[in-house]
């Protein structure tokens, strides 16, 4: 095992294999603080992400996390208003880098990586859950993280603060806390 | 004086409300039910520093069977709202619950979609404890104030009537004059 990798060799590798395997599915590199990221378009991504965890000069063997972001609202919504952000992990290189998905709707995501990763299950269902993209061919993308009850998915942008007015003695009687209220 | 001078020595006369008050409240046994960073307090008020066992308290039990007091240390969110209250039904009589710090009491800075606005929606609360977290004197304050609530009760007076785990609790016995928010049986809000 290299324990000394050089980061800006592996960002090199990844791109070309990807651009070499995949032309034109990769649409443009990303780096943050050192952080490296590609993204990728969402009708190649279940293929990506098996050929870069089959890869032997990759192996990215472990689906660290999966997060999403919300644009709504901002001036660069029109390019895509959720973004999916895949981390993997190579343990064999210590290397670590993000896959990015830009997508238009929540109906138009990604197919599902739990064939490739099966950390991927419980991570997808949070993401829906919690930002409501569908996820497609996932064998049971079901609640994970609200309670039952609640409708909605709550990180997104337009879901709202569901404030409720506090009680206090000088509004006690307006802010009735009962079953009928609709504030409650 | 009267009766006390013709009843022999070791023998001393008062009523039953007293005498079961007494013991009801030197054996207030909590329910360990820390929920946030509230129950670091209240682990720090049972040790050694603040040392609950002054006041009878010392042991905490993880079992409600066995408790008689639920102190819900921390935010209860929408989740655990069910437990909570499958926890405070399953408390045998005579029992009371602390609420303690700010987001326990009104939902504290949380106000929003996954937490409950205050733990008096699911369960009667006898104490508030105010702070985010209070030190470990407020929670002992709040204690010493739940005492002299059960110096008034009564034995004779139905404290709780609970016909099924579902509905409200009603305290005849309030003493606080403050009247519940919102004693509700609700499980799923």
């Amino acid at each position: 095992m290299n324990l000394s990798i050089d980061a800006s060799f592996m960002e090199q590798s990844i791109t070309d294999f990807l651009n070499n395997k995949f032309p034109g599915k990769v649409l443009g590199d990303y780096t943050y603080r050192g952080q490296f990221s590609l993204y990728v378009t969402a009708d190649a991504l279940y293929e990506i992400a098996l050929a870069l965890k089959e890869e032997a000069a990759l192996s990215f063997d472990f689906l660290v996390d999966i997060c999403s972001v919300d644009h709504l609202g901002k001036a660069w919504e029109s390019e895509g208003r959720y973004e999916i952000v895949y981390t993997l992990l190579s343990l064999e290189h210590t290397y670590r880098f993000m896959l990015r998905v830009k997508i238009a709707d929540h109906t138009v995501a990604p197919q599902s990586l739990c064939d490739i990763w099966h950390s991927a299950n419980w991570l997808e269902r949070e993401v829906w859950d919690m930002m409501g993209i569908e996820f497609k061919k996932h064998p049971n993308l079901t609640k994970i993280v609200t309670d039952d009850d609640l409708e909605g998915h709550p990180l997104r942008k337009d879901f709202g603060l569901v404030y409720e007015e506090p009680q206090f003695s000088h509004n006690h009687d307006e802010v009735l806390i009962t079953p009928d209220n609709p504030n409650h | 004086m009267g009766l006390e001078e013709k009843i022999p020595d070791g023998i001393a006369l008062t009523t039953l409300d007293a005498m079961v008050n007494w013991a009801r409240k030197r054996s207030v046994w909590p329910l360990g039910f820390g929920l946030a960073c509230c129950a670091i307090e209240m682990m720090s008020t049972i040790a050694s520093r603040f040392d609950m066992a002054r006041f009878g308290m010392e042991v905490m039990r993880s079992s409600p069977r066995q408790a008689d007091l639920m102190i819900v240390a921390g935010r209860v969110s929408n989740k655990m709202v069910p437990v909570l209250r499958r926890l405070y039904d399953q408390m045998p009589n005579p029992k009371w619950v602390i609420s303690m710090g700010a987001c326990a009491s009104c939902g504290g800075i949380f106000n929003n979609y996954a937490i409950k606005q205050g733990v008096d929606r699911v369960v009667p609360v006898d104490i508030y404890v105010p702070g985010c977290p209070p030190r470990p004197e407020q929670l002992i304050d709040g204690i010493l104030m739940l005492y002299k609530k059960i110096e008034k009760e009564s034995v004779k007076r139905p404290l709780i009537t609970q016909p099924n785990a579902q509905t409200q609790d009603e305290r005849p016995g309030e003493v606080s004059g403050q009247p519940h928010r919102n004693p509700s049986g609700e499980l799923n809000k």
